[in-house]
């Protein structure tokens, strides 16, 4: 019973961190998209003199400070929950995973909040190039948000820089450079922040082509137009290089989610990527030899590639990598779901053991249970899994939303390279239909962003750090009718505060700048 | 030499500096609650409400900050209090999450609920803010009631495997039952509806609102000395938690807290500078009708009070967040700490603070050269 009633409250826990986390992402991308978006227009002010450059970076930043309060009002709920929902989290890692959050209030938070009440208030107060700056360093501080954000993120992923110290049960961080450097925060980074500008690109080329096809304020759209479909291809483009960064980081630390993602049971040498596909309901298990597939159009050996920066490497599957058995790429054989489960289990006892020998003095069993320990750390977490199938995330889910993820971006390099033609050409006034394209892409935009973190967090499943703690071992003892509750209230929240940001948002868009 | 012991304490200082300019920020949200007593037409209320809305993100970030720094120096202080104490902390991030599109949302067309709605929120907000903050940091003094057991994460078998556990199921809201921590609650809100009065006679530029703002420095004052005291006099009577600085055996001492005063002289001199700039700044500006900078002794003085009170709970072998159902489970500076290696590196990180410091200041005097009008609003090109 009690442990019936821990799993409802571990899964509610998960869903409210989703539910934040989804909408605190809403919000996000497009403050880092429009950060860059309205700082270009303002520099092009600066240096031209020109008052309606003023006027187009003035309205954009109307736009930004109507989405930047819902951000903020939905970012401080990430923040604590960590410790009100996952105290045993907080507690194991805190060590390592509270610098970057402390770090990030005092290097990112008060830069934008300091610099942002200039750029909206300072307008008279200020020079030209004072205010300049300020909105620049809004950008900067928006951006060094994200970065130590995402440090903490990739950390999760992929935890470098650490050591357990089974004295104080906890990971305790020995190096903060392999912390912020981690290769795959950095990669984490680019894509997100990359995509965050694509997504304010699509945003702004979208509204602006809503004034084409209502024939108003066309200057203004233009301009817009003009600075969005650049800084949107390039955008993209930045996105499918650390798009494939990301891909190859995933193959590299986290080989269950890039199977998950591609559907991928039967590991293979020279894998090809699936490019389209359709899984098949009738897999149910992950060994019962069902094909996972209907139908699946593949790019052969891309797969490999990508993963490994070799064609004719071997990506294992979903089934591989829970029977062992065949060679990593350090020349070692995996382990299998069992001998793994076994030796964070030796690990979870010797470390009870280890406890027990220090409250009783005996230092030298204590240094035996340590040694043991320490040869068992990289399995730790599977100690608490209790079947093969913990080992494994929603496969559908992962699939379908990666596809549309990487169908859309692609989608978007066209999108934007077909908008800044025939803006040159000085033909998007009268080309309705692309208007329309541009209006409705924006949804595309939103959901691609989404579903890109739903991959990433997802995929990861069962670990809230991988191989390290998985979600059952993570979570507070609040129990399930608490957490409902909170849920709940954040969810009307949430959705309230979105319903009013929107209609704000369409308001000052149909009023629009005044020229 | 900077050994552990060094920096847990220079991380214990900077969470109650951090603590201390928190509650002096929190002037924002005392202003939140007197909107509708303090400013009656709606202009007044625009006014008021801008003056408030330029300052609203420094008090946020600092809480954000606040919660990182604990997170990142006291780790275990996060996962027990925050996982335990639920719905205190519940109960506070909501009030801030409703403040921080408040401002934003209040005046502009299309946002559904009315500006009424808003207001509200920044009033919930201004209450429950101040309030709970207050009582939350009563049960450092009070004590709360969890159980540690780390070894738990791997008690195969067990019917819980979460390594800090809140021995009620009120998850923090028994901290009401305890009158000393309502005063402590009130001692804040009150101060904080202070600070907000004397910030309004310090900027704003309005006859009516300024004379107002002058006599709820008095209405507010009081009540705020009243609480406070009663908190500060029981707290120092009452026994508290002291630790053996040779077993670490934590144990109720009597007079605790006082001997603490006593015993860091230091500490109880500068708190004491702090509760006599905070008298100067309320009396003067209630009593002299020219003097305006009431919120620089003040604002300074609540620094200095808070920064010293929470050095108290956690200083000179003291349990900062103490547990009376679990004596030996409470926390201190010492066991509750991140590693060597963590606070070297954050101390390192703390050192941009001035630099942080810096730029705040200059954005404060660059928007505030002249006081605020409700004519200079348009002007400014953003107004709420």
């Amino acid at each position: 019973m009690d442990l019936l009633l821990n799993a409802a409250a571990v899964d509610w826990a998960r869903g409210q961190f989703a539910l934040t986390a989804a909408y605190h992402w809403i919000f996000v991308p497009l403050t880092l998209g429009l950060a860059v978006i309205m700082s270009i227009m303002e520099t092009i002010y600066v240096r031209t003199g020109d008052e309606k450059w003023k006027k187009t970076a003035k309205f954009w930043q109307i736009i930004f400070g109507i989405n930047f309060a819902i951000g903020v009002a939905t970012g401080i709920i990430m923040e604590f929950q960590f410790g009100t929902n996952w105290s045993n989290y907080s507690l194991f890692v805190g060590d390592i995973f509270g610098a970057p959050l402390a770090i990030e209030g005092i290097v990112a938070f008060f830069l934008e909040a300091t610099f942002i009440s200039i750029m909206f208030f300072g307008w008279t107060r200020v020079s030209k190039k004072m205010h300049l700056f300020s909105t620049w360093m809004v950008t900067l501080g928006a951006t060094l948000s994200a970065f130590w954000i995402l440090v903490a993120n990739a950390w999760m992923q992929y935890p470098i820089g650490m050591e357990f110290n089974p004295e104080t049960m906890r990971n305790e961080m020995v190096s903060f450079w392999a912390v912020a450097g981690s290769p795959v925060a950095i990669n984490k980074f680019f894509h997100t922040v990359t995509s965050s500008w694509g997504l304010g690109a699509a945003f702004v080329v979208g509204v602006s082509s809503w004034y084409l096809i209502k024939k108003r304020n066309q200057d203004f759209a233009l301009r817009s137009i003009k600075v969005a479909a650049i800084f949107g291809l390039i955008s993209f483009i930045l996105i499918a290089i650390t798009g494939d960064g990301s891909g190859y980081q995933v193959a590299q630390k986290q080989p269950m989610k890039l199977a998950a993602m591609e559907g991928l049971y039967e590991g293979k040498e020279g894998a090809g990527l699936v490019a389209v596909g359709l899984l098949n309901p009738k897999k149910e298990a992950y060994n019962d030899n069902v094909d996972p597939y209907i139908f699946k159009v593949e790019l052969p050996k891309l797969l490999s590639l990508m993963g490994y920066r070799n064609l004719n490497a071997f990506v294992p599957g979903i089934k591989d990598i829970i029977d062992g058995g065949y060679t990593l790429q350090d020349g070692t054989t995996a382990l299998s779901f069992k001998e793994k489960r076994d030796r964070g289990l030796l690990a979870h006892k010797a470390l009870a053991d280890f406890q027990q020998a220090k409250s009783e003095g005996r230092d030298a069993d204590a240094a035996n249970f340590e040694t043991i320990i320490k040869d068992n750390y990289s399995y730790f977490g599977y100690g608490f899994l209790e079947k093969e199938e913990d080992m494994i995330p929603n496969v559908p889910l992962t699939f379908y939303m990666f596809r549309f993820m990487v169908i859309v971006g692609g989608y978007f390099i066209l999108f934007f390279a077909v908008v800044w033609y025939y803006h040159r050409k000085k033909k998007l006034e009268n080309f309705t239909a692309l208007q329309y394209v541009a209006l409705w892409s924006i949804a595309l935009a939103y959901l691609a962003s989404q579903f890109g973190w739903v991959v990433a967090e997802m995929g990861r499943q069962p670990w809230t750090i991988q191989d390290v703690l998985p979600v059952q071992a993570a979570a507070s003892a609040v129990s399930a009718g608490n957490v409902i509750t909170t849920f709940i209230l954040f969810a009307v929240l949430f959705t309230v505060l979105l319903v009013a940001e929107v209609t704000i948002m369409l308001k000052q868009i149909r009023k629009g700048p005044d020229f | 030499m900077i050994t552990y012991e060094f920096l847990q304490n220079y991380w214990w200082f900077i969470i109650s500096l951090l603590g201390g300019l928190l509650v002096f920020l929190l002037f924002v949200q005392g202003g939140q609650s007197m909107i509708n007593s303090i400013s009656k037409t709606e202009d007044e209320k625009k006014l008021v409400i801008n003056a408030l809305g330029r300052k609203w993100e420094y008090t946020f970030t600092t809480l954000v900050t606040f919660g990182g720094a604990f997170f990142a120096s006291f780790p275990l202080f996060y996962a027990t209090s925050f996982g335990g104490a639920y719905w205190v902390w519940m109960l506070l991030l909501f009030s801030f999450v409703v403040q921080a599109v408040s401002y934003e949302f209040q005046s502009k067309p299309g946002n559904v609920f009315g500006p009424k709605t808003y207001r509200a929120f920044l009033f919930f907000n201004g209450i429950v803010g101040t309030f709970v903050l207050g009582v939350a940091v009563a049960t450092f003094f009070t004590g709360s009631e969890f159980t540690i057991n780390k070894v738990n994460l791997v008690n195969l078998g067990a019917s819980t495997n979460v390594m800090s556990g809140w021995d009620n199921s009120l998850h923090g809201l028994e901290a009401l039952g305890n009158p000393r921590n309502w005063c402590l609650g009130l001692a804040v809100l009150f101060l904080a509806r202070t600070l907000a009065s004397l910030f309004f006679v310090n900027r704003l530029d309005h006859d009516v609102l300024h004379e107002r703002s002058r006599r709820y420095t008095l209405y507010n004052g009081i009540p705020f000395v009243v609480f406070f005291l009663a908190f500060l006099i029981w707290t120092l009577v009452s026994d508290g938690y002291a630790v053996d600085p040779d077993t670490k055996i934590v144990s109720m001492e009597s007079y605790k807290y006082l001997n603490n005063f006593l015993q860091m002289p230091v500490v109880l001199i500068i708190f004491l500078i702090g509760v006599v700039a905070v008298l100067w700044g309320v009396l003067g500006t209630a009593l002299n009708k020219s003097f305006n900078k009431g919120i620089w002794f003040a604002g300074i003085g609540t620094v200095l009070t808070v920064t010293m009170l929470l050095l108290v709970a956690g200083y000179n072998n003291t349990a900062y967040y103490p547990s009376y159902t679990n004596l030996q489970s409470s926390l201190t500076v010492q066991n509750s700490s991140s590693s060597e290696f963590t606070l070297t590196a954050m101390s390192i990180v703390s050192l941009l603070v001035p630099f942080v410091l810096a730029y705040i200041v200059y954005a404060w005097r660059v928007l505030e050269k002249k006081k605020m009008k409700l004519e200079d609003l348009a002007e400014d090109g953003h107004a709420y």
